[in-house]
């Protein structure tokens, strides 16, 4: 660890924001498949002409959990369409650097995806955030580190396998249980007002990711080998 | 030595079914509050016991193979995430069964229900990998399985905080356990070594045919190297 091992992540987090910055094309689709689901969902949850307020947390993750799957398989995908992961793999770098690279742009897609789905939760629901605006940022901050960190690790493991498009769901959602939990309830104690049943779940979503970090960390170079 | 185990263990299960199914109905009284329904917990219980054991020997297996390199350790693992999902399929629909009679309802979202059906649904998703995934996916399954085994306390606490505002936990087992007769106790007791077994034994048959197949392939690879076999 060290300056030269931030600046290896700087270069693999930097080279895939930049070739998605070039195309947009994961933003782009990522966050008009959001949007589509809070549509579709708050279709499911009008009554009177007027959508449900206990709807929004679960909506919003869902949607985020969802458009954040295909953004990950697709960015894995463009790794696989020329073989750039094995190059990626044999670079002078430890795997630990490729791996939190890659965990820091997919955060950065997920977090983007998440500023565009808020948004319109609070639009289409009618729901007035007020001042907690800083703290819902933290809370899907924290829920964008745990989605990256686990689906990095899943999404690698998979590039070589069939049927990955259908499994990386199957495998993905089960573990994020707990951070789709944590998440909801955050948001909605904030929705409420309710400032400290929120600190107290975005202190578990952050015991969350720190668990799965560790994890990913001890594993990555075991799970990965070509 | 090894060629009896199955055998011996499948032996062991059938009388085993055979005399606690004997000891449920005819030498244990009737429970004081849950009455004659209180009888399913004999098996709905053990089988939570071998999914459990199941999912930490499926973890544990994985981590050695992750650390060894040995495809023995991923036999074992292979074979413990597929009992996983069999004796937790047995123990959600004998639990569902007793939630009817006994709630009234088929499902809670109560802390074990929910728990234990979110680690169910990982070995699904594990034995979905096993089986669809195909040629190098036995360090993606390793994966798996160590994250859904750290995932288990993750998910039970989660679910626990979540509840601490709803009432407290109406599952039976805090009254049932408490007031287990002798017998009852004896009875129990047996119905889990009989599904430890039985358990065993399916463990062991499945490591075996995991292990055949294994080794078919590497035989049908090398030949395949050789030559001698058209592809």
């Amino acid at each position: 660890m060290g300056v030269q091992f931030l600046r290896l992540v700087a270069a693999v987090a930097g080279k895939d924001l930049r070739v998605e910055l070039r195309s947009r094309e994961i933003v782009y689709t990522m966050g008009l498949f959001a949007a589509v689901i809070v549509v579709v969902f708050s279709f499911a949850f009008v009554r009177d002409q007027r959508a449900l307020v206990e709807a929004v947390p679960g909506v919003a993750w869902a949607a985020v959990v969802f458009a954040g799957t295909i953004g990950l398989g697709r960015a894995f995908d463009r790794e696989r369409e020329s073989d750039t992961m094995r190059a990626l793999l044999l670079a002078p770098a430890p795997r630990l650097a490729v791996f939190a690279g890659k965990t820091v742009a997919i955060t950065a897609l997920v977090f983007a995806v998440e500023a565009v789905v808020l948004p319109l939760c609070l639009l289409f629901f009618n729901v007035d955030l007020g001042a907690s605006t800083a703290t819902l940022a933290l809370v899907l901050a924290l829920g964008a580190i745990g989605f990256a960190v686990v689906g990095t690790v899943f999404a690698a493991m998979l590039l070589r396998t069939q049927a990955r498009d259908v499994l990386l769901p199957v495998v993905l959602y089960p573990i994020l249980v707990p951070m789709i939990m944590a998440g909801t309830k955050a948001t909605a104690a904030l929705l409420l007002n309710q400032t400290g049943d929120a600190w107290f779940w975005i202190k578990f979503l952050a015991a969350f990711d720190l668990a799965f970090i560790i994890t990913a960390m001890w594993s990555f170079e075991a799970l990965v080998i070509e | 030595m090894r060629r009896y185990l199955v055998p011996v263990f499948a032996l062991a299960a059938a009388v085993g079914l055979a005399v606690t199914l004997y000891m449920v109905f005819y030498v244990t009284p009737l429970e004081r509050t849950l009455y004659f329904n209180q009888k399913i917990f004999y098996w709905h219980v053990p089988n939570w016991f071998m999914l459990f054991s199941m999912v930490f020997l499926c973890g544990g297996a994985s981590v050695g193979f992750l650390v060894k390199r040995d495809p023995k350790w991923d036999d074992v693992a292979w074979a413990a995430g597929e009992l996983a999902v069999l004796f937790g399929a047995i123990g959600l629909v004998t639990g569902s069964i007793w939630g009817k009679a006994a709630w009234g309802h088929w499902w809670k979202w109560e802390l074990r229900l929910t728990t234990s059906l979110i680690l169910w649904l990982t070995m699904l998703g594990y034995a979905m990998v096993r089986r669809f995934a195909g040629a190098g996916s036995e360090r993606l399954a390793a994966g798996l399985a160590v994250f859904g085994v750290v995932n288990v306390p993750l998910v039970y606490f989660a679910v626990k905080l979540a509840d601490k505002i709803g009432q407290p936990s109406s599952h039976p087992k805090a009254q049932v356990v408490s007031q287990l007769t002798s017998s009852m106790k004896l009875t129990f007791q047996l119905s889990v070594l009989t599904f430890a077994a039985l358990c065993a034994a399916l463990l062991f048959a499945r490591i075996d045919g995991i292990r055949t197949s294994r080794k078919l392939r590497e035989v049908r690879e090398r030949a395949l190297d050789a030559g001698i076999l058209e592809p």
